[in-house]
Order: structure tokens, then C-alpha cells, then sequence
């Protein structure tokens, strides 16, 4: 932790120097720094006159203060020894009539696939919020999360940079107006990852092949299929986040190797969690928890005979595909 | 009593994740009561009192909604009080993106969206940059990235504050939304008499906030100033 007073009595020019991050930060707080590089923040903010500081909303003294509780926050974040999640574990609360949860305690490892199934309002999204608030008994469930066999730092609750949880949603859609590449970019430098440019190639790549259906670098996100869309956000979503956890809720079908889309994912050393109504999806997990009336009712692993049917229904998944592109191409069925 | 002062852009979901999080302090036996600030119009008391939750609106008409609202805290308060509230909120709309109605040592959330664009939270002012938490909403229509971007802005203009993720349509966040803004170390008010806003207001009075219609220089007075337009 650097002193407030340190901070503030440093020369700009040493702290960018040292700080590059701190180019983006003075950026995204109006503060036009350029040419006063040889003076402290303060002496700065000194030459603003007053009318500049009201119209921008600007109080001296909580600046130099917010610029001391970002920088110190992004050491942190940068310098801190990644607590590398390997695990994490739920133990039982109650469901929705007040019984006690029927199993004893929940281990999930790193590398593992789990699916959770149950019917619409059976408390299956309430699981998921449950590890993604690291619940401790505080929530309706009574539900408690570990990470690592232990009580959980706080951190994950509230750091934006130590997000427990990544969360593909269904939502196909980008709303940014902004070329796959630039869009990787933004977030790739919103990560602080070191070397730019090769992270890019390698999430363009790797979508591109879960997608099937190539796309270049410079094509508008909204104008990707489906497919590509959801492509683009699974391979980004793998290599960018650092959520140790990714949540699923359902991968659809269409456009997309979802097969390849989970081995992604897992050779990113995440937990995937999905949320599904999907046979073949559910049994590529290695075991499923199922949701009744807000309470874990049971968890069953996938079988030998299982992985059979699952070998099945990819035959009839190829089957479907290799209809599909027929039918694209004009072909009789 | 506690008092939390919610503001945001219009239509950033400031009374859809309040509705789920009363709900929340609802089920805790908690008694909520609720004050909607806007300008011209508004029906957000409506759905409020759909749920039972007293509320009372407060519609500044020509005057600025942020002072409005400073004027008439104190008078909000106490009907919170009269009506043994244990949690008093109030709702406004941020309209310049200058102003902020928040108040020292009173827990301040601004609710600000993911559609609104990663450039946004650097264009709005002490509305978001001095609030305690801030609620990103509508994540539900983005990408996992855009969250991501969006929420890494929002920290890089408010360092110090909660960011949360809350869906206003599913109520996704609000149980733990509601164990932010009021547990046991919520501080018990008694009064607002001679606390302080956190940032002063744009001293902004010229001719035409005093009526004046006429386009012209002469009839322009007080506070005026003039953009710098060049020819190049
Ligand atoms: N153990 C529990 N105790 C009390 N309430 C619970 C419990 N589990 C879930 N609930 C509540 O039940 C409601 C429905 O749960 P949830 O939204 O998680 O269902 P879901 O399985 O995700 O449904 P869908 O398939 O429709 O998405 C929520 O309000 C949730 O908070
Ligand atoms: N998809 C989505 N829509 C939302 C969310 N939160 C609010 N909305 C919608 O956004 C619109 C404006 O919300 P409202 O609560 O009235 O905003 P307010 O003006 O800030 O009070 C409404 O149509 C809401 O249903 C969200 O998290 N996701
Ligand atoms: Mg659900
Ligand atoms: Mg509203």
C-alpha cells in the first residue's frame, strides 16, 4: 500500500512511467494531464481554475484521495498472488418448506463439469446467485460456499477484479458498435493483459473454430450470426475472464461446436457450471445436481451407461447437422 | 431510521431493482417507505403502491429536481419518521448528469446501465462518482466482455464504491443488494437538520431561469457564458 502523501508528491511523469495503467484512469476522469508531466497531481489540479472545477464537477481534495484508492487497488489487483481457486464447496441449507437439504456436502474441483437440472422455479438460478454471492447462511437457501475448503475472503464478494463468476448468458446480442478485433481489444486492456496482440489472435482463432463459420477481424460484432456471436463471447469469456467459475445457462445448438465450446473452457482451468434442459449437454457433464422445490435433492453422477446414451445422441446431434447443412445447400433430405 | 437515496439516468432501472429489493427488506419484516423525485411527470408511485409500500412523489415542475429535492428533504424525512419507517427511500432521476442529490454520512446508490455505453460512467458526474454503491443493471442484454468493460469504467471513476450487478427484470442481486444497504452497521438517523450534500450545486442563475423566453444578448443576465466557436 503506498502512502496517500507519497502519491501525491510524486511527479506525474514518474507515476505514468511506473503506472502506465494510470494513462487510461486520468483519461477516464477528464483530467487533461498532458504538459504538466513535471509537476505532482496536486500542482496540477492547482492550475485548474475554479469554474473549470465546478463545471467538471471536480473537489481537489477527493481527487487526490480517489487517485490513491485506485492505485492502491490496482496493485493489489496486479501485484497480488492470484488465490488460484481450485474448489469450492456447498454444504446444505433448506429448501423452500424449511427441511434440511438432502446431502451432505457439495465438493466442485477445478477442471469439473456440472450440470443443474430441476423444473422452471425449483431454485436453480437461486444456486447459482448462491456461489456467485459466496453465500454464508445469508441467503434465503441458508446455504454455505467455501472456496479452497475454507470460509471465503470477502474480496469475492465485492472486488470487480476478483469476480468469482463469469456468466454466459443467453443473450446473443452485442450492443457495441465496434469490429470483433476492437471489441476483443476493449477488454483485453480493460484486463490489463500484457501482451495484447497475441491474446487477440488466439480468442479470434479459437472462435472462429467453435464457430464453424468463419469471420474476419474487422467484421462489426453486430453483424455476426448467431453462432459467431455466441463463438466470439464463449472464447473471449474463456481466455480473458478471470473468473475462476463459469456459469452456463444453456448453450444453444445452433452454429456452434458446444463440445469444443466446454473443452475450451476447461483447458482455461475454469469450473463450468450449466444450467440446462439438454440431454446431450447435461451428460457431458461429469455429474448432474437436481433442483427440487429450492433444495438439492440429489446429485447423480454420469455412468458408464450413460456416456453410452450420450454417444447416441451425438450420432443423432450429427445426424441433425449434417440435415441441416443439406438443407442449406438445397439438397432432397 | 435508515435513509438511502437511490439516483440515476432515467430509465436505468432505478424502480425496478428497488421494487425487488423492498421486497427483500418486505420479507424481512422490515417497513419500507418510499419518496419518488421527478420533473414533470411520473407514474413510479403507482407501482410502488401496487406493492403497499406508502410512498410520496414530489415533482419539481420548472425548478432543477436536485434542488428541489434538497429543499424538501428534511419535511421527507420526518413523514418517514411519522409513519415508523425503518428504512426511508428516495428515488431521482438524474437528469444533467451533473448534479447529485447525496448527503454525508447518508448511504448513496446510483443506478446506471449497461446499455448506456462503456463511455458513459466518464460523462456523469458526482451522481455516480460519489455514491457508495453503484448498480449496473441490465446485464442481461450484453456479453459477459461488455460487463465486464462497463463495470472496470465505472471503478476507474469510483475507486472507492460496491459495484453490483442487479437484473431489475429478475430481481437476480436484490437479496444481496438489500444485505448491502441495511444491516446491523446501518447507522440509526434521527435527523437531517444541518447535514451536509456531498457536492455543491452548479450555481447556475441567469435570465433565463428567472423566465426570460427572448433569444438575444440583451436579454441575457447573470451566469451567461459563451462557447468558443472558432472559424477553421
Ligand atoms: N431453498 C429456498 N428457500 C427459499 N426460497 C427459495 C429457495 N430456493 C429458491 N427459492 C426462491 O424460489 C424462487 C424461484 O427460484 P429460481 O428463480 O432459482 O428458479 P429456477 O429454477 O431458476 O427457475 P427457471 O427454470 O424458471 O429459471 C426464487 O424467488 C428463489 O429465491
Ligand atoms: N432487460 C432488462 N431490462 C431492465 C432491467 N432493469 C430495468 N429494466 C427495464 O428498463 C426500463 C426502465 O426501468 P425503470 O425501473 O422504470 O427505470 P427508472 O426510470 O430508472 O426508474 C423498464 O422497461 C424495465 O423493465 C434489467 O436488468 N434488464
Ligand atoms: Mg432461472
Ligand atoms: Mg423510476
Amino acid at each position: 500500500m503506498i502512502e496517500h502523501n507519497v502519491i501525491n508528491n510524486t511527479k506525474l511523469f514518474i507515476l505514468l512511467k511506473k503506472y502506465p495503467f494510470l494513462e487510461a484512469y486520468f483519461k477516464d476522469n477528464n483530467f487533461d494531464i498532458i504538459g504538466h508531466e513535471a509537476g505532482t497531481f496536486s500542482s496540477f489540479l492547482n492550475t485548474l481554475d475554479e469554474e473549470y472545477l465546478e463545471d467538471m464537477a471536480i473537489d481537489k481534495h477527493e481527487a487526490c484521495r480517489q487517485l490513491s484508492t485506485y492505485l492502491n487497488s490496482m496493485l493489489e489487483f496486479l501485484g497480488e498472488d492470484k488465490t488460484d481457486v481450485l474448489s469450492i464447496t456447498i454444504f446444505p441449507g433448506t429448501n423452500k418448506s424449511g427441511e434440511k437439504e438432502n446431502y451432505d456436502k457439495l465438493k466442485i474441483n477445478k477442471g469439473d463439469i456440472v450440470s443443474i437440472v430441476g423444473p422452471t422455479g425449483s431454485g436453480k438460478s437461486r444456486l447459482l446467485a448462491d456461489i456467485e454471492w459466496v453465500a454464508q447462511a445469508d441467503t434465503p437457501t441458508k446455504r454455505k460456499i467455501f472456496v479452497n475448503d475454507d470460509v471465503p475472503d470477502n474480496k469475492w464478494r465485492f472486488s470487480i477484479e476478483d469476480k468469482l463468476v463469469a456468466q454466459l448468458s443467453q443473450n446473443m446480442n452485442f450492443v457495441m458498435d465496434l469490429t470483433a478485433k476492437e471489441f476483443v481489444e476493449l477488454h483485453a486492456r480493460s484486463r490489463m493483459v500484457e501482451n495484447i496482440e497475441e491474446v487477440i489472435g488466439r480468442i479470434l482463432t479459437q472462435a472462429n473454430e467453435l464457430a464453424g463459420e468463419n469471420f474476419a477481424p474487422d467484421t462489426p460484432i453486430t453483424s455476426l450470426s448467431g453462432g459467431q456471436s455466441r463463438a466470439l463471447m464463449i472464447a473471449d469469456t474463456a481466455i480473458l475472464s478471470k473468473s475462476p467459475i463459469v456459469l452456463i445457462d444453456e448453450i444453444e445448438n445452433a452454429g456452434i461446436d458446444r463440445k469444443r465450446a466446454l473443452s475450451l473452457l476447461l483447458s482455461e482451468d475454469k469450473i463450468i457450471l450449466i444450467a440446462t434442459h439438454d440431454p446431450t449437454l447435461a451428460l457431458l457433464g461429469d455429474k448432474r445436481i437436481v433442483i427440487k422445490n429450492g433444495g438439492i435433492d440429489c446429485v447423480i453422477e454420469t455412468t458408464a451407461e450413460e456416456r453410452q446414451v450420450l454417444a447416441e445422441l451425438e450420432v443423432m446431434d450429427k445426424r441433425t447437422k449434417e440435415m441441416r447443412t443439406k438443407l442449406r445447400n438445397g439438397e432432397r433430405l | 431510521m435508515n435513509f438511502i437515496t437511490v439516483s440515476g439516468p432515467p430509465s436505468s432501472g432505478k424502480t425496478s431493482v428497488l421494487l425487488k429489493t423492498i421486497e427483500v427488506f418486505i420479507d424481512r419484516g422490515l417497513k419500507v417507505g418510499v419518496v419518488k423525485f421527478d420533473c414533470l411527470s411520473t407514474d413510479d408511485d403507482l407501482l410502488y403502491k401496487k406493492m403497499n409500500i406508502p410512498v410520496k412523489k414530489g415533482l419539481s415542475g420548472a425548478l432543477c429536481p436536485d434542488h428541489y429535492f434538497v429543499s424538501n428533504v428534511e419535511e421527507i424525512f420526518q413523514w418517514g419518521l411519522d409513519i415508523d419507517a425503518d428504512i426511508l427511500i428516495s428515488e431521482s432521476a438524474g437528469l444533467c448528469n451533473r448534479c447529485s442529490p447525496y448527503i454525508k454520512e447518508i448511504k448513496a446508490v446510483c443506478v446506471i446501465d449497461n446499455l448506456s455505453g462503456v463511455g458513459t460512467p466518464k460523462k456523469i458526474g458526482p451522481m455516480l462518482k460519489s455514491a457508495d454503491v453503484v448498480v449496473i443493471t441490465k446485464g442481461d442484454i450484453v456479453s459477459q466482455a461488455e460487463r465486464e468493460v462497463f463495470a472496470s469504467r465505472v471503478n476507474a471513476v469510483n475507486p472507492a464504491s460496491i459495484i453490483m450487478n442487479i437484473n431489475g427484470l429478475t430481481g437476480q442481486g436484490a437479496f444481496e443488494l438489500a444485505s448491502v444497504l441495511h444491516n446491523d452497521k446501518s447507522a440509526n438517523i434521527e435527523t437531517l437538520t444541518g447535514k451536509e450534500l456531498r457536492f455543491p450545486m452548479p450555481s447556475a442563475l441567469c435570465s433565463y431561469c428567472l423566465g426570460e423566453t427572448k433569444i438575444g444578448a440583451e436579454h441575457q443576465m447573470g451566469n451567461v457564458r459563451k462557447m468558443d466557436i472558432k472559424n477553421d
